[in-house]
């Protein structure tokens, strides 16, 4: 239902309460304001707005969620 | 542990049939471009469920905003998704842009700023429809209305919330042994909405992401928890426990508890959301949007929402409904059950 | 100074018309055949022909990496190449909005010029109309080419253990497009380009393709599977395979789009027998749009026509021919 992509804050603009967002080269002035972010955080963007900072990549998530799995095994 | 362990467990598993419920449009769109249901043993079932939004909105919503795509003095504002549904009749937004309407498509709600501005006369009614991911960017798109006292946007919603259309679901004994949780959700809900839900009714919930890999570490999750009433986060790089209380705070403020007709269901008490009184002048006329026609009494979108069938199973399926012509709206919507189903052949067992 | 802008008299058939003519389509078109103005084109060829129409109707007139003009030579050329053709001449009738800007119409029909040139084709015959509306353009083309003797390309030829080869990456046209309408900066570029240069090579290796094709509106899924259809065969490709820039895969995902169903307008689809395809796609590689050619699959069996994808987990899906209208979603 809800597309979401992970993307990297380029540029906050405090004033404006956007950030600039970056996707492989795709910029996007994305709307701030339900998390704090610095340029260089990895956030989820939903139509044109922050809604939240990713705090692992992918790979990282992958190998924490198989050592959960592993307990249930 | 690693993911072909998880392969070779999930193919072979030979223990109770699990049937699992997806809510979320894109992860049944997903499911099936990561062709996961070949991977499953014959012992796990997955159904999809009222994830989508267009798809679960009654036609008296679509009758309304094409009522106010007629007056010249509006311009409707939507993502794609909404824009070939049709209402009660076979008008769509588009067939109504064909008849001299306005209809502004968007990347985000934020967006209806801009066009306000460069065009004063014009009152753009945007089309808010969505689950607990987008009411934050609706929240947001009030907040400057306000701020900026724009005087010529207004929204048209129909806005839902899962939780309460999940136990809905389990009250209306909908065959379902565990619930893939919807991601997107659950990064603004948290997890713990789900806990009431999986107690009562002994099922586990598996919060999950969109990649082949974290959807069959998930089912795996479910199917090994079955019977459990807990809450698993299988999506914890953007899922917090408590999700982002920032984002409900703004949700609160501007809106609050509505109960929401679901196509197919009818009223499910609680399930929606709408402007609060004091921001209803910025409302284009929300309430009483409850009638749902079938175009086609024979079209059974209701049970295929509600987990009772599969898209296949419907009489009409494939057969007069089909992408090009339609009889529901499971079929009109890229992320409907119907439309993934179709368009990927898919035909599980 | 103000923008001059086509009027109703323009179409008139009268001296405006023969000046519009004169200082924009004769000035950049030019050639001995064109140049005689008589009601009809009257050119050398013998042999069979390869015929082709289409019609170019893009908004906006320009966009990164290309325009309409561009466009409608690529397209044509393109269509002619897929039967093995080598393209000859063009005829082009413009139908023009009242109120498009002259510079404009300048830019499209110069830019056209210069593609045909490239693609070494002469403009023989056109034809202008202006009619009511809100200054935009259409183009429509007739493409004309001869296709050698012998060389029997097409679309049911397909045999089991053929290769399937791709010969650029997939979406970047309809990604710049959509890029233009929606508030998502990027610079990806339309991937328009006439594939001359490939084809001729393709052909000159005299290699025994059974099948080529211009992968445009509806994507590669769409080609594929009609491909399948006309051949009745089985085709089975990888996803990991099928290239598609970090660009354009992330643009798509921000909308909710699926690359394998992104139009391009310069990249085709090339299927001929195992043996023959490390060669192929050397060739490709090697000519002009073809650096980042690849081997996406193979035909498997004989059946109704079918495609399937591998998935990157393992997974196998159908595919089917792009259903609905491919409109961004959000949610």
């Amino acid at each position: 239902m809800c597309v979401a992509l992970p993307g990297k804050v380029i540029q906050v603009m405090s004033k404006d309460r956007k950030a600039k967002v970056d996707f492989n080269g795709n910029t996007v002035d994305a709307r701030t304001g339900f998390v704090e972010i610095k340029p260089g955080d990895y956030v989820l963007v939903h139509a044109g707005c922050i809604l939240q900072k990713m705090t692992k990549d992918e790979a990282e998530e992958m190998t924490e969620l198989f050592t959960t799995l592993e307990g249930m095994g | 542990m690693d993911l072909e362990k998880i392969k070779e467990e999930l193919k072979n598993y030979d223990g109770q049939d699990v049937q699992i419920m997806e809510v979320c449009g894109s992860h049944t769109g997903a499911i099936a471009k990561n062709g996961i249901p070949g991977l499953l043993s014959n012992h796990i079932h997955l159904l999809s469920g009222p994830g989508c939004p267009v798809c679960v909105t009654p036609s008296s919503y679509v009758d309304k905003l094409l009522d106010l795509a007629m007056d010249p003095k509006n311009c409707i504002v939507t993502f794609g998704d909404l824009i070939r549904v049709p209402g009660s009749t076979k008008r769509t937004l588009s067939t109504a842009r064909g008849e001299g309407a306005r209809v502004e498509m968007v990347y985000s709600p934020m967006d209806t700023i801009e066009l306000a501005r460069k065009d004063p006369d014009t009152t753009y009614i945007f089309a808010a429809v969505g689950f607990e991911t987008t009411t934050p960017v609706y929240a947001l798109l009030v907040d400057e209305i306000i701020r900026q006292d724009i005087r010529n946007i207004k929204l048209l919603t129909a806005i839902k919330t899962m939780p309460e259309v999940i136990r809905y679901l389990m009250e209306s004994g909908a065959p379902i042994d565990g619930f893939l949780a919807p991601g997107h959700v659950s990064v603004v809900t948290g997890v713990h909405v789900y806990e009431p839900i999986a107690r009562d009714f002994h099922i586990p919930f598996g919060v999950a992401g969109f990649q082949g890999e974290e959807l069959l570490v998930a089912i795996y999750g479910i199917v090994k928890a079955r019977g459990c009433g807990k809450v698993m986060n299988f999506y914890p790089s953007v899922v917090k426990e408590d999700g982002n209380p920032a984002a409900r705070v703004m949700i609160d403020k501007y809106f609050e508890k509505y109960d929401a007709a679901w196509r197919g269901m009818g009223i499910v008490p609680g399930s929606g959301k709408i402007l609060r009184p004091e921001y209803q002048y910025l409302d284009a006329g929300s309430f009483g949007l409850d009638q749902d026609h079938k175009a086609n009494p024979a079209c059974s979108c209701d049970r295929v929402l509600m987990g009772k069938i599969r898209p296949y199973d419907c009489p009409l399926f494939g057969k007069v409904c089909t992408p090009l012509n339609p009889q529901g709206a499971c079929m009109v919507s890229t992320e409907g059950s119907c439309f993934s189903y179709f368009s990927n052949h898919r035909h599980d067992r | 100074m103000e923008d001059d802008k086509i009027l109703m008299v323009h179409g008139s058939g009268g001296s405006a018309t023969g000046e519009l003519i004169d200082t924009i389509f004769d000035k950049e078109f030019s050639n001995k055949t064109l140049d005689q103005m008589e009601d009809s084109a009257v050119v050398p060829g013998s042999g069979r022909i390869a015929m082709t129409t289409d019609s170019f109707v893009v908004t906006p007139a320009e966009f990164r990496g290309g325009d309409i003009g561009r466009l409608c030579v690529c397209g044509t050329v393109n269509d002619l190449l897929m039967r093995g053709a080598v393209p000859k001449y063009l005829t082009c009738g413009f139908i023009l909005e009242e109120g498009l800007s002259i510079d404009l119409l300048k830019r499209v029909v110069h830019s056209m010029a210069e593609t045909a040139r490239e693609a070494g084709v002469e403009i023989v015959a056109g034809d202008t109309k202006v009619v009511n509306g809100h200054g935009e353009l259409y183009i429509n083309t007739a493409g004309v080419g001869f296709v050698p003797d012998g060389l029997e390309i097409s679309a049911d030829k397909a045999e089991v253990g053929d290769q399937i080869l791709v010969s650029g990456t997939m979406g970047d046209h309809h990604a710049a497009i959509l890029s233009e309408r929606m508030e998502i900066e990027t610079d990806i570029q339309s991937d328009n380009a006439p594939l001359v240069d490939m084809v001729s090579r393709l052909i000159g290796a005299g290699l025994h393709i059974h099948t080529l094709r211009d992968i445009t509106r509806g994507g590669l899924g769409t080609v594929l599977k009609e491909l399948s259809e006309s051949a009745k065969k089985t085709f089975v490709i990888e996803d990991d395979l099928i290239p598609v820039t970090d660009k354009v895969r992330d643009f798509c995902g921000l909308l909710g789009l699926d690359p394998v169903y992104m139009g391009n307008e310069g990249k085709l689809v090339c299927i001929l027998p195992k043996e023959e395809s490390d060669k192929a796609l050397e060739i490709i590689r090697h000519s002009r749009y073809g650096e980042k050619a690849c081997r996406i699959g193979e035909v498997t069996a004989d059946s109704d026509g079918r495609l399937f994808a591998r998935t990157r987990i393992g997974g196998e899906r159908e595919l089917d021919v792009l259903q609905g209208e491919g409109l961004p979603r959000i949610c």
